[in-house]
């Protein structure tokens, strides 16, 4: 789960993470009151989960109260495009406005999983402000790693270690240490899966600061942080996604013509795939799970059909633990009850398919059958191009 | 022969009196396997479909001589679970249990770092070794036993490889679903490793799929050190960057875990890559026969 920056720095300023001093807002009044508190010069940041907002021209930099305002009119509302939120882009419905601080050096600190060896790396740079990825590329010897040891946590030693290494004067490393140890226990305590500070300031009066903050949490462990849970922004979020969500459906809304319901992951990727190598193009991932009832069949079809570009539908079911005899049954009564106005193309492969089979047959629904994926990727194809 | 699990695998199921622990427990019987003990804290000395249940790993493995584990716990519990396995000293646990954090699965690596078991998963079908047994909740009907291994991140897409081998008369010697959470307990090469050595194995269909990056790890195994031809496919060709595909592992970020680098990846370094899902089966049959 993602969450907001002024969400991520008022979590990491309880941790003992220091944040520039600031306020979220919603309305440009509050915008000119925050920016008059603040005094001086004051940063208004667009709050949306996608990066990149600079270059869209979601940050931006005012030297009183009245010109605050006149940013926050401009920006409050505005639809910002960046490479991240796609053509369609965010609407904006709040700014963060915060102090203006004076850069003395910027540097890149963030902490991750590493899948490979199992635990968590805190890694740090003194290019900050730029993309770590293409850093990583360009110039690896200037990324710093720490492993963590799962039963010591991150030592005094490590967090020394990185200070040192991206050359702090001796007086800095002390605070800079207590940096990253706050932001390894926020870490660790809130179950994120990344947290990311770039650039960490350093100003001119010797203090570090998360002038940006970007924290994801691990889902599966949401159940353990409420409070986090609360902080989720369904705005940010496809309205189909939200829906589907509720259903425990796993759905992800793409662009194409083609909807696709599948049961398992890995599948739905693969049945996706095999549209777009059929030359078509799916307009949705979705999981309808393992156990999957008549009634998630149904709930399946109501998101799918909601999206008004799906042109035909394919069904791809591989029973296992869920039985054939019992989707094909789910399909009939959803397609029934639902009257369904477009194709749909079903493949029923595994445990009880002979009955399965039967009973699409039996049903006097006009539902095409597919013989295994590829048939059933090009019958799905064919029929939503000829709509 | 075969890999982890055979005719001597002797099964204890944790958590045997849930409603798919129950299920699939009858499953595998059906099957052949040989469960000889349940586990449900607060139950034991009873009796479960006619299976022992005791109220610990420890216990269990201590009165039934049992040597593995299958896991069907709530995701809060599995990471205990697993280590409850682990300290009872069975060589194999296989934890079927989705949603697992990811900081309770990094501690469990930690313990058995120190321990001698293999894991399986979590979040993954299972294992099977076709006629021999088969440990999860993959249909054992569409199995046939043979000379294939198969391993993937997958479940059903697992299958829909499986059936598409066993539709050509081409048999499976053992196929395993690794898991599809960013940290599992065995890797693919840790399994090429295996079927290498594995006399009654002569080829491997590895099924990765986009995020992080595995699959690279696994072409560069199979350049240096595998001596037996492996088919490759990765689903996810299609996926946007930056959105969890269901499963947790399976996300591409920073540029990384893209299906187009695997694949590269994956033909530069000696694999026989399927470039559809439809035609897994069509590449082995190809392999093989060359």
């Amino acid at each position: 789960m993602k969450i907001h920056e002024y969400q991520a720095k008022f979590l990491l300023s309880q941790h003992g993470v220091s944040v520039p001093r600031g306020r979220v807002a919603e309305t440009k009044e509050q915008v000119f009151e925050i920016a008059s508190e603040l005094g001086g010069s004051v940063v208004i940041k667009a709050q949306i989960h996608a990066g990149g907002r600079g270059k869209g021209g979601g940050i931006q930099l005012s030297r009183s109260p009245e010109e605050a305002m006149e940013i926050a009119n401009s920006m409050l509302g505005m639809n910002l495009i960046t490479h991240q939120t796609g053509p369609e882009g965010q609407i904006v419905k709040r700014v963060l406005v915060e102090e203006g601080l004076p850069i003395e050096q910027e540097f890149y600190l963030s902490i991750v999983i590493d899948r490979n060896s199992a635990q968590v790396v805190v890694i740090a740079s003194k290019e900050g402000g730029v993309e770590i990825e293409k850093l990583a590329q360009e110039r690896p010897e200037l990324i710093l790693k720490e492993y963590i040891e799962p039963s010591l946590g991150f030592c005094p030693f490590q967090a020394r270690k990185l200070a040192f290494a991206l050359g702090l004067p001796t007086e800095l490393v002390d605070q800079a240490t207590r940096f990253f140890t706050s932001l390894y226990k926020a870490f660790e305590s809130t179950d994120a899966s990344l947290i990311e500070i770039n650039p960490l300031l350093l100003n001119d009066d010797n203090q570090f600061y998360a002038l940006d903050a970007k924290v994801t949490f691990d889902d599966n462990a949401l159940y353990r942080h409420p409070e986090i849970k609360k902080l989720r922004d369904t705005d940010e979020e496809e309205p189909l996604e939200i829906e589907a969500s509720k259903y425990k459906l796993n759905y992800i809304k793409l662009d194409g013509n083609v909807g696709c319901m599948v049961n398992g992951a890995g599948l739905a990727m693969a049945t996706m795939d095999i549209i777009k190598l059929t030359g078509g193009s799916p307009a949705n991932f979705l999981d309808v799970g393992g156990g999957a009832t008549a009634e998630q069949v149904k709930n399946a079809f109501s998101i799918i059909l909601a999206d008004s570009n799906v042109k035909a539908v394919l069904i791809n079911i591989f029973g296992g633990i869920m039985r054939c005899d019992i989707v094909a049954k789910g399909v009939v009564e959803a397609a029934k009850s639902m009257r369904l106005q477009i194709p749909i193309v079903i493949r029923l492969e595994g445990t009880n398919v002979e009955q399965g089979k039967q009973i699409l047959k039996s049903s006097g629904m006009s539902l095409t059958v597919g013989n295994g994926m590829k048939d059933a990727a090009e019958k799905v194809v064919r029929l939503a191009s000829e709509q | 022969m075969s890999i982890l699990v055979d005719q001597n695998t002797r099964l204890i199921v944790q958590g045997i009196t849930g409603r798919e622990g129950s299920f699939h427990t009858l499953q595998s019987m059906a099957y052949g396997t040989a469960v000889v003990a349940g586990v449900t804290p607060g139950k034991g000395g009873s009796t479960h479909e006619g299976i022992p249940v005791f109220n610990s790993m420890w216990e269990a493995c201590r009165e039934t001589g049992g040597n593995a584990s299958v896991i069907f716990v709530p995701p809060k519990v599995g990471a205990d679970a697993i280590m409850e396995a682990v300290d009872a000293k069975v060589e194999l646990v296989v934890c079927i249990t989705e949603g697992i954090p990811t900081l309770d699965m990094i501690k469990v690596r930690h313990f058995m770092s120190s321990h001698n078991s293999r894991l399986v998963g979590p979040n993954c079908p299972g294992v099977i070794s076709p006629g021999k047994c088969k440990i999860g909740i993959m249909p054992g009907s569409i199995h046939q036993a043979g000379s294939v291994g198969v391993i993937s991140r997958s479940g059903t897409l697992t299958y829909e490889a499986v059936q598409q081998l066993s539709s050509r008369g081409i048999g499976q010697s053992t196929c395993i679903g690794i898991g599809g959470d960013p940290i599992i307990g065995t890797s693919f090469v840790d399994l090429l490793k295996l079927f290498n050595k594995d006399q009654d194995t002569s080829a491997v269909v590895l099924i990765g799929e986009i995020g992080g990056t595995a699959e690279e790890e696994a072409a560069y195994f199979v350049e240096a050190s595998m001596n037996k031809p492996v088919i490759g496919f990765i689903a996810g060709q299609t996926a946007p960057p930056g959105r969890r595909m269901g499963h947790a592992g399976a996300i591409i970020s920073g540029g990384e875990g893209t299906a187009e680098q695997k694949i590269r990846i994956m033909q530069k370094h000696g694999l026989h890559v399927a470039g559809s899902p439809a035609d897994i089966g069509e590449t082995v049959a190809l392999t093989l026969a060359s």
